[in-house]
């Protein structure tokens, strides 16, 4: 087939979007959506880089106020806009097709990717044209401080990062609903057995009766394991939801007074109660939800990838009930450095709890290899070898973490380039896009109805570009940060020039890694069909592998 | 084994950490070079799971004792309330502006200095860096909440003041240069250009 045909239809013209039902075309418009998200952070990220080695670069040209909104909307087009979307696609299809059961629903489902795209386009329009910028993090009361700030501003970003809350709420809604049906191999399931599966508890159990000797030794739980993970990540989803968009609520009331004309006191709200309440919801992202999904994908990656059954499965789910303590409990690792937080809580929230991250995410990984290893010889598909990828990237990232959630370390760690770098960028696009991309090799034939992927070549060169411009721009990054740079200034005396340098090398690296991939992915199925995904569906089926009319 | 500063403790992380990973990447290597070859490959060493669940339990709350016995400004920071001060420098922040008791703060080697620092408006940190940009300590400074951090300082030299939080743009600029002289100790690693 020549180029010019397989970019207007699709390699080998296999991709036919008419075949797609329902289901797929959701998923695939998320999907779509969220990797062109990524290729917005991307950019948003070189652009800051490039600022870090010479600020008067353009676009920044050296204002501090562009730079920092940049970086503002940063983590939310690459968290929301990206990484939600592509989770939250995939668990929308993952439920049906693991559980036999029909999507409660699709409009749901369309509903989702289209208000958490519209809100993340919102959030950084403020940005973008009116500058605002109280970073990620919010801090109390810097959103509402409408003395650097536009207040339109902060209301149009303030809005959409309701938007993409509320598309948050749908998507959750439309999981539980799934989950909780009962039809197909659930029809005479109580929703009490539902929730003690979904929680792991049954796993627990299991090992109990195991270890006591009481018969039966093992029940067959209702949920399987990765729907349990998928389930109680979205506990932590729904509730940092609710934290986020309480946060929202209060830094609109201040803002409408302000545009009103009415000057609101924000001494009323004490900022290190609310530093606590809004991390607290914050951690729910990083440390709950992304741990369990991840947990959950790795075992399913792993699972699928051999054909054959997870090693200690009961383990794996009594962990996965075990992270619901440790989820919760995990915020005041970020206020060790705020000498108002009392002391009891840095020490058992901040590092006790915190250091269980470890044992459920090192659980993950042992379970993960061993599994892997159990059913060799394996072919080195690209399913697997972004899963070694992602297993990479977490046992990188999270002892990065785990260093830094220590008295000692955060003293002098404490917003540097050490925690943004050598933690939480390796381990979102190391670990986590390693994994994503695991699960959309394995997930390709079965949302695209066997379309061919154009080029094994551009896999590969996307997965090393990917694997060595993540670990390198994150470990420069970190060494910056151990050199005593800040992550949220910006230096115009090239003080950090030499990692700056070679993290920005690297980051050029996953640039053209994602041009690679995204290229790769329009060759796979076409100018026309890439249209045609987003056209309505003839086939109005919302599941896969079973007709809803015998579910 | 005692770090008294934190370029004694982020050098020796920084080799431990590196080990680490190339200790982790390489394991992962290797499975994956073994996953795909049909010959048995028989690991150096066998780790027992529940083995391995003790080690990770043991690294995770370990590495907190560890730190806690070789680095002095744990316990002292955790104890400062009842600790007497030998020096108490009151701090006031407002408006991006540090406003400080005087121009320059002189300390004499192994002091206890007390920072007690004081937002009236925003979200602000409270750094000390060295010359050659290294981090020496620091603290948020949150407006309504008392922050007073306790520090023995065990070298000579000159530092510099920075906010090691965001504040908006206006924060950017928060940089006092030169506000802080220690003096009388034996070591001037201090003096910048360590690294």
């Amino acid at each position: 087939m020549s180029f010019m045909n397989d970019l207007i239809h699709g390699a080998d013209s296999k991709f036919d979007h008419t075949s797609l039902n329902a289901l797929q075309k959701a998923t695939l418009r998320a999907v779509v959506v969220s990797f062109l998200f990524y290729g917005l952070a991307a950019l948003e990220g070189m652009i800051m880089r490039a600022a870090s080695i010479a600020p008067s670069i353009k676009p920044v040209n050296g204002s501090v106020d562009h730079y920092f909104a940049i970086m503002t909307v940063h983590p939310i087009v690459g968290i929301f806009g990206s990484t939600y979307q592509l989770v939250f696609a995939a668990f929308l299809f993952l439920v049906p097709f693991l559980t036999k059961k029909p999507l409660y629903s699709i409009k749901l489902a369309n509903a989702t990717w289209i208000l958490i795209t519209i809100g993340t386009m919102a959030s950084w329009l403020a940005s973008f044209v009116y500058n605002y910028a109280p970073l990620y993090t919010l801090y109390w009361p810097l959103p509402a401080d409408t003395t650097q700030f536009k207040a339109i501003g902060g209301v149009m970003f303030i809005v959409g990062v309701a938007l993409i809350m509320v598309g948050t709420l749908l998507f959750i809604y439309n999981i539980y609903a799934t989950v909780f049906s009962k039809v197909g191999v659930h029809k005479n399931k109580t929703t009490k057995e539902l929730l003690i599966s979904g929680f792991g508890i049954d796993g627990m159990l299991n090992l109990v009766h195991k270890l006591t000797g009481k018969e039966p030794y093992s029940k067959e739980p209702a949920l399987s394991l990765p729907v349990v993970a998928i389930f109680r990540g979205t506990v932590d989803t729904f509730l940092d939801a609710l934290v986020i968009l309480s946060a929202g609520v209060l830094v609109l009331v201040y803002l409408f007074a302000d545009m009103g004309g009415v000057k609101l006191d924000v001494a009323s709200i004490d900022a290190l109660l609310y530093k606590n309440w809004f991390w607290w919801g914050l951690d729910l992202v990083a440390d709950g939800l992304v741990l369990i999904y991840v947990a959950g994908s790795w075992y399913l990656l792993a699972t699928l990838i051999t054909g054959q059954k997870l090693f200690m499965e009961n383990v794996a789910r009594a962990a996965l009930m075990l992270e619901l303590l440790v989820s919760w409990m995990v915020w005041s690792h970020h206020l060790l450095a705020d000498q108002g937080q009392p002391e009891m809580m840095k020490l058992i929230s901040g590092e006790m709890v915190t250091a269980f991250e470890l044992l459920t995410q090192g659980l993950a990984l042992f379970i993960t290899l061993v599994t892997l290893w159990k059913a060799r010889p394996l072919k080195m598909t690209m399913e697997l070898k972004y899963l070694l990828g992602g297993l990479i990237g977490f046992g990188l990232a999270v002892p990065a973490g785990i260093i830094q959630a220590d008295m000692a370390m955060n003293r002098v760690l404490h917003n540097t380039q050490w925690i943004i770098g050598a933690h939480v960028h390796i381990a979102i696009i190391v670990g986590l896009y390693m994994t994503l991309y695991s699960a959309v090799y394995v997930l390709w034939p079965l949302v695209t109805n066997n379309a061919k992927l154009w080029s094994t070549k551009l896999a590969n060169a996307h997965f090393w570009l990917h694997l060595i411009g993540g670990i390198g721009m994150g470990a420069f990054m970190g060494m910056a940060g151990l050199d005593g740079m800040l992550r949220r200034h910006l230096y115009f005396n090239g003080e950090y020039n030499f990692f700056m340098i070679l993290a920005a090398i690297c980051g050029t690296m996953l640039l053209v890694a994602w041009l690679l991939f995204l290229f790769n992915v329009i060759m796979s199925v076409g100018l026309k069909g890439l249209i045609g995904i987003f056209l309505p569906s003839h086939n109005k089926e919302a599941s896969y592998g079973i007709e809803p009319a015998n579910a | 084994m005692t770090f008294l500063n934190s370029l004694e403790l982020l050098a020796f992380h920084n080799v431990a950490y590196t080990v680490y990973s190339v200790l982790i990447i390489a394991i992962i290597a290797w499975f994956g070079y073994n996953l795909t070859r049909s010959e048995k490959a028989e690991p150096m060493v066998r780790i027992p799971f529940y083995g391995f669940i003790a080690f990770l339990v043991a690294a995770g709350v370990g590495h907190h004792i560890f730190t806690y016995n070789v680095v002095p400004w744990v316990a002292q920071d955790i104890m400062r309330e009842s600790i007497k001060p030998d020096q108490v420098y009151k701090v006031t922040i407002e408006k991006h502006q540090f406003q400080l008791p005087s121009e320059k703060l002189v300390v004499e080697c192994g002091q206890k200095v007390l920072f007690d620092v004081t937002s009236q408006d925003l979200v602000y940190g409270f750094g000390l860096f060295r010359k050659d940009h290294t981090m020496v300590t620091q603290m948020q400074v949150n407006p309504g909440s008392k922050n007073t951090i306790l520090w023995t300082f065990h070298e000579n030299g000159v530092f510099d003041l920075m906010s090691t939080e965001y504040s908006g743009p206006k924060g950017n600029g928060m940089f006092v240069p030169s506000i802080m002289e220690v003096r009388g100790c034996k070591t001037n690693v201090a003096q910048g250009g360590s690294k």
